[in-house]
């Protein structure tokens, strides 16, 4: 405690969350706080408040996304923002232009908030020194997506109270995910005990100096997990070699109903979507409501987002 | 030209096993006429130009055998002109240029628009190295003959390594008829494939994809195979992994006759000084750990690495104003060679001696060249710095056209004061 106490005494006002890497557990704690708040908000009748009016929020979308993209979008309405979606993905700055033009260029127009999403790990960092707003990381590369770990942890906290002291277990392609990365940071940060289960060839080197303990055997690494959370396995990693087959995957690492009863009975199954039925979990588990949790995972972005937004928005 | 008499000065020449306080004659021609302790204040004639260098060391100029010149095609990343400057700055009087321009140095016509461009704007020796194949594609060899008598005095794919092992073995056996050095940069390209930094926890935190030691250590053992069947004369440009250094190890036990380069870069720096992706570092071979860097500069005191190179590779800003993964690959270098060299020497991990034949005579050795010794009738391309001085590297101050500097605001010990080339004074700190 006395290391948390000393973090807050010399708490720097930051103004970019580009990773949970970068945040102390005061922050956490405040994000967490704000956030519980506007579910409540999120289930009234009048779903809109004014503590954003007045301020722009750019989307910048580089990586075709459903969820992130649309949650962010909601999370800014909801707060009064005016919020504009850029999609990348089908548009004409992407040819040529680098990130600092483009982020020059949006620079220009006074934006308060960007949220970014790329495919090169690092250009939410890049973005946030050549900009005058606050940068939100929506997901880069395979470093990190800051706002999906902390849904998670209120996902969790939603249902089991709290996060000190659980096991989690992250199962999939831990290699290519940064919903992984940020995760271990963040849960290591709240006192859980986490396990990473994967084949081989989808882990990451060293991935136990990040504090985890790493298996190849689900039947090891779910023994008396708490919460058992799926990744997405890409389809374009087999061709890589990464793996023999997806039959092979599922028969080893798809989550079965044989396999989550070497986790806690009460274990609840989580998975920042989109899912592949069949590859990395079954179909039933994903809509057991009694254990799957994956769609109010989903709602919870929307206010996790929402406090995110309302702390890192800059302030004047 | 009058005779120069430069006295007083602490004279290491690792060719001769110099190491003594003395002078040095230059003729009028520009040659070393006398070295040692003979020449000294008392017995000067008076009509010659006298220099006191004041205690400080006088070497023979640094050869580095790995600088990337922009001409022709990135001309606007470094010219002739401006790496000459750079390096007369950093006691650097002799370059092996590599042949990774647009168009590629693969042809007779080529080297000519080299060596008449190296000559008109540049004071430095600029010894072009010729492509391996052709257009640097890994296919088909160059005409190592007809390059070799125009006076290409190396053969290397610069930036690229060879990765049909056929089309490799051909050229070491074609080479070994015509005695052509072949420098290899050693990486296998499906291995390193997309990757960014050394493959470690780093590249795990950053989520970059990583480039693992067997990339490099994979192509050497295959050219040291090679070098069974097929003797050639045969250097490995740089490595970088302290797995590459046990193959080397083995293979100088076996007897096997070849030379092995590192970048200072690789010496003084580790994936850690990445930091948050600073695209200044991105470096190909890739910074790695500091167990790997410790490994290197134990194998310079152990005789497997010969020599340091600067890997001077200048890229505009625009280039590297990206993100990590778009950012282009390497590090300016030449003018900080000697200086940040010297830092192993102030940290004691390699003797003084020992670091000024792997920039002096070891390249000279390799390359085959009269240079980089201090021996009566050769050309007087000399270097002398103050060993102690102590300075910061500032950006603005560095006079290569490219500021990609990977050692901004470091604190070096250690400053180049005059630099000779035939004789004269090119280049003097003032």
């Amino acid at each position: 405690m006395a290391v948390i106490k000393k973090l807050k005494a010399i708490k720097i006002e930051q103004d970019h969350l580009l990773g949970i890497q970068d945040l102390s557990f005061s922050q956490v704690s405040d994000i967490l706080k704000q956030a519980k708040t506007f579910i409540t908000l999120n289930k009234s009748s009048s779903k809109k408040v004014d503590i954003l009016r007045g301020k722009t929020q750019i989307n910048l979308f580089f990586e075709p996304s459903t969820r992130t993209q649309s949650s962010f979008e909601l999370a800014g309405k909801r707060l009064g923002a005016d919020v504009m979606s850029m999609n990348i993905v089908n548009s004409a700055i992407k040819k040529g232009e680098t990130l600092i033009d483009t982020a020059m260029t949006l620079n220009a127009m006074h934006p308060d908030i960007i949220v970014i999403r790329h495919q090169d790990s690092g250009a939410p960092n890049l973005l946030s020194q050549k900009v005058n707003c606050s940068v939100i990381n929506a997901g880069d590369g395979r470093r990190e997506h800051p706002t999906q770990a902390l849904l998670d942890a209120l996902t969790i906290i939603n249902r089991k109270g709290k996060v000190e002291g659980l096991k989690i277990a992250i199962c999939g392609d831990i290699l290519h995910s940064r919903v992984a990365r940020s995760n271990i940071y963040l849960m290591n940060m709240l006192g859980a005990e986490v396990n990473v289960v994967a084949p081989k060839t989808l882990l990451p080197h060293s991935i136990e100096r990040l504090g985890v303990k790493a298996f190849t055997d689900m039947k090891k690494g779910l023994d008396n997990c708490d919460i058992v959370m799926m990744l997405r396995l890409q389809s374009e990693r087999m061709h890589g070699s990464f793996l023999p087959s997806a039959r092979e995957y599922y028969e080893y690492f798809g989550l079965t109903p044989d396999k989550l009863k070497i986790a806690n009975k009460d274990a609840l199954i989580m998975h920042p979507g989109p899912m592949n039925r069949g590859v990395e979990i079954d179909t039933n588990l994903a809509d057991d409501i009694n254990r799957s949790v994956i769609r109010e995972q989903v709602e919870l972005g929307v206010a996790v987002r929402m406090a995110c937004l309302k702390i890192f928005c800059k302030k004047n | 030209m009058k005779e120069k008499y430069l006295i007083n000065a602490r004279i290491i020449d690792p060719k001769n096993e110099l190491d003594e306080i003395g002078g040095l004659i230059i003729d009028s021609n520009g040659l070393i006429k006398a070295v040692g302790e003979k020449v000294a204040n008392g017995n000067l004639p008076s009509d010659v130009d006298k220099i006191d260098i004041k205690k400080n060391i006088l070497i023979p100029g640094i050869i580095d055998m790995r600088v990337f010149v922009g001409e022709p095609g990135y001309e606007y990343k470094e010219n002739f002109r401006t790496l000459s400057n750079a390096a007369l700055s950093g006691g650097v009087t002799s370059v092996v240029s590599m042949p990774n321009t647009s168009p590629v140095i693969d042809n007779v016509s080529m080297v000519d628009f080299l060596k008449r461009r190296g000559r008109d704007k540049s004071k430095i020796n600029i010894f072009p190295a010729a492509a391996l194949t052709k257009n640097t594609e890994g296919k088909q060899m160059t005409e190592f003959g007809l390059l070799k008598r125009k006076g290409i005095i190396a053969f290397t794919d610069g930036i690229k390594t060879v990765q049909n092992p056929q089309v490799m073995a051909r050229i070491m056996n074609f080479a070994g008829q015509s005695e052509c050095l072949i420098m290899q940069h050693a990486e296998d390209n499906i291995l390193s494939d997309g990757g960014q930094i050394n493959e470690g926890e780093i590249s795990t935190r950053l989520g970059l994809k990583g480039i693992p030691s067997v990339a490099e250590k994979i192509i050497v053992e295959r050219d040291l195979s090679f070098l069974e069947d097929y003797f050639c004369r045969y250097h490995i440009s740089q490595i970088s992994s302290e797995k590459t250094v046990a193959v080397i190890k083995r293979a100088k036990n076996e007897g096997k006759i070849f030379s092995t380069g590192v970048s200072i870069n690789n010496l003084s720096l580790n994936e850690n000084d990445i930091g948050d992706f600073k695209t200044f570092l991105k470096l190909s071979p890739p910074l790695r750990t500091e167990n790997d860097r410790q490994s290197l500069v134990k194998a310079i005191n152990n005789d497997l690495i010969d020599v340091i190179v600067s890997d001077h590779k200048p890229q505009d800003e625009e280039s590297k104003r990206l993100t990590f993964a778009q950012a282009a690959t390497g590090a300016t270098g030449v003018e900080t060679l000697l200086p940040l060299s010297l830092e192993l020497f102030h940290n004691k991990s390699v003797k003084l001696n020992k670091l000024i034949a792997t920039l002096t005579s070891n390249p000279a050795n390799i390359l085959g060249i009269d240079k980089g010794s201090l021996k009566k009738g050769n050309d007087a391309d000399l270097c002398v710095f103050d060993i102690n001085k102590p300075w910061v590297v500032d950006i603005n101050k560095l006079k290569s056209k490219s500021k990609n500097t990977p050692i901004e605001n470091r604190k070096l010990q250690g400053q180049v004061l005059k630099t000779f080339i035939k004789g004269e004074i090119a280049y003097e700190r003032i």
